[in-house]
């Protein structure tokens, strides 16, 4: 399928995918076995500007868009996924920045994730809040010469690597979701620790960890926007960032469809190969379909947030859900036809599916996006009835 | 620092053809890439820059192609190029090469250091490097695998030879030829693609750089290619007969005949 990308389009996927193909593709299971958290890749990403591809020209970045962001993704999650988010999460954590910062704010942040000398992160779940994301408990008391931050954030991507943290913290708990900001908090910052380092099912390449907030002073020029706006900047973020979710899920139901295509070629049963058999080429058929749709929908869904569309709420939503769902069955279906072989860790079907499942879980699980999604479809009949 | 890489563009295949008239390659219709061992003298330019500043300027002789070479080339942290380019250049042997190109080196102004590759991989001989250095009346130091200090107008390298290494310093300006060992040359960036494509690339002829068009391409060439072929491969048995002592007799006369011992 064409999908009539620029020529800058087209560079920025070209690189990004022989930067997969030639560093990361020799390591990757390496990474996954350990692991370990990929410093040496992040810094061919950022040697080769990938991290400038979403940062707009005047913080010396290339002035991309979503749909920049999600071609630069979805090459890296095609050979591994676990480096595409920690590469997409420093993207998430500058994106409130990006919105709501000011001039100042962010000629002081802003060119260091450009370079990749700095990774970003952006935190908002808590033990108590996962889908319930308004029941965060961590606060920030205005105090003399700032913030002080109370509390801990789970799950976090980039978590103890990023030097670079938007926090969302109550700096009013009376008024509950109401009273969130936003708040950039620097790594190094006295009371401010990492605890748990996660192991996880899959993307075990990425950094997953508690952030520890014990009477850390943020100055009061780190809080993005107004106070009180802080859960409704975190809802405006994932609405636009959910495009690059769906673009992992097509990166990485890409590879997974490429490595049962090459296997079913390659082994012969019953004097024939696996791909000669219907039974084999329906499977396959079916997951390049689901590959491609997929991708249809999270480029229009990543054209329409960069066409500047006030509400993309639904959009997103359907991008990220269809192509995580794609690429969960896909996977599945890999392994599948890899059978036995698929299943061993030698094959990297295995891990691929075990990296799908994350995406049906993350940035809004598929369930609660189906709610939102189905909220927006009662609304219109509503205004309609 | 300034800092000169010169480079080659050479067939990415090995299956090139020959042309019979000529005896040398034909070049048409085959794609076309940096020589591999000129890409670690880049990056080693390149990483000099960095650590010393200064700029990175690139050289290559050759056919218009060769344009494509040099914006490759500034894609991956190369600050300005120069093509060689003249019909007069073509069908130049190692020497009439290294002339042209120091030529060139000194149109470029005062350098630091030249950075060449330590052979190409179709010509395969090594010579343009260490001759350019004849030429340009500096020291000349091959097979560097790493450069150990660069210091009051002197440099200290590593150097492989065949059991090991020597630990080499010379004055500079000087011309170096890498090893592959010497480092792990990097991908393009974004910002070098973009750079590369609006790079304003010259091209130097005789008349630019003011030589007598005698002493370049195959006028200036003092080899010249007569033939090339495939050295014929003759296999041929013969049984020794006769008791065993007989046979050893056979045998030492005609390894003797063959001059073997």
């Amino acid at each position: 399928m064409d999908y009539f990308l620029t020529e800058q389009q087209k560079t920025i996927r070209g690189l990004a995918r022989r930067i997969a193909e030639e560093r990361i593709l020799p390591v990757r299971a390496e990474l996954d076995e350990k692991e370990e958290f990929p410093w040496g890749i992040v810094k061919e990403l950022a040697n080769a500007d990938m991290f400038r591809v979403f940062i707009p020209e005047a913080y010396d970045g290339l002035g991309g868009g979503c749909l920049e962001l999600c071609l630069v993704v979805e090459e890296l999650s095609r050979i591994c996924s676990g480096v595409a988010v920690t590469y997409a999460a420093s993207a998430l954590g500058c994106m409130t920045l990006m919105e709501y910062g000011t001039e100042e704010q962010k000629r002081k942040f802003l060119p260091d994730i450009a370079s990749g000398k700095k990774l970003g992160a952006f935190a908002i779940t808590e033990p108590t809040a996962g889908s319930d994301a308004s029941n965060i408990k961590t606060t920030a008391e205005k105090v003399e010469g700032g913030y002080l931050l109370n509390g801990t954030k789970q799950f976090i991507t980039n978590g103890g690597e990023a030097a670079i943290y938007t926090v969302i913290a109550l700096t009013d708990k009376t008024r509950g979701a109401r009273g969130a900001s936003a708040i950039i908090v620097e790594k190094d910052t006295p009371g401010f620790t990492f605890g748990k380092k996660e192991k996880k099912m899959g993307i075990r390449t990425s950094a997953t960890r508690e952030l520890v907030f014990r009477n850390c002073l943020v100055p009061e020029a780190n809080l993005l926007g107004k106070t009180g706006l802080g859960f409704i900047q975190a809802m405006r973020l994932f609405d636009r960032s959910r495009p690059g979710i769906g673009a992992q899920a097509v990166g990485l139901a890409q590879g997974a469809l490429e490595a049962a295509t090459d296997y079913a070629q390659e082994r012969v049963q019953f004097d024939q190969p696996l791909i000669t058999m219907p039974v084999v080429q329906h499977m396959l058929a079916d997951m390049a379909i689901q590959v491609e749709a997929a991708r249809a929908l999270v480029y229009a869904a990543a054209r329409y947030v960069d066409s500047g569309a006030r509400n993309v709420t639904e959009e997103s939503a359907m991008a990220k859900v269809f192509a995580s769902d794609a690429a969960m069955k896909v996977t599945v279906d890999a392994v599948q036809i890899c059978g036995g072989s698929g299943y061993m860790r030698d094959y990297p079907v295995e891990k691929m599916m075990r990296d799908a499942k994350i995406l049906q879980i993350y940035e809004g699980t598929n369930q609660i996006l189906r709610n939102a999604i189905a909220v927006n479809l009662r609304k219109r009949k509503a205004r309609t009835a | 620092m300034n800092i000169v890489v010169c480079l080659k563009q050479v067939p990415g295949t090995t299956a090139v053809k020959i042309d019979p008239q000529t005896n040398t390659l034909i070049r048409q219709g085959i794609e076309n890439i940096i020589n591999p061992f000129d890409t670690y003298a880049l990056e080693e330019g390149v990483r000099l820059k960095e650590k010393h500043g200064g700029k990175v300027t690139v050289i290559t002789m050759g056919p218009s192609q060769g344009e494509a070479a040099l914006r490759e080339a500034i894609s991956l942290g190369a600050d300005e190029a120069v093509l060689l380019s003249d019909r007069a250049f073509a069908g130049a042997d190692t020497w009439a090469t290294a002339y042209t190109l120091s030529r060139a080196v000194a149109r470029l102004g005062k350098y630091d250091i030249l950075i060449c590759g330590r052979q190409t991989i179709d010509g395969d001989t090594g010579q343009v490097g260490p001759e350019l250095a004849e030429m340009l009346g500096v020291p000349f130091i091959a097979y560097v695998s790493r450069i150990e200090e660069i210091s009051d107008g002197r440099i200290r390298v590593r150097r492989m030879v065949e059991e090991g290494h020597e630990v080499i310093e010379a004055s500079l300006p000087a011309v170096i030829t890498v090893a592959k060992e010497i480092n792990v040359p990097r991908l393009p960036s974004l910002r070098g693609i973009t750079r590369s494509r609006s790079a304003a690339i010259p091209t130097w002829g005789i008349k630019e750089l003011g030589v007598d068009q005698n002493m370049v391409g195959l006028a200036g060439s003092s080899t010249q290619v007569i033939k090339i072929f495939f050295p014929q491969r003759v296999c041929q048995a013969e049984i020794l007969t006769g008791d065993l002592a007989a046979q050893v007799d056979k045998l030492i006369d005609k390894l003797k005949g063959a001059s073997l011992i």
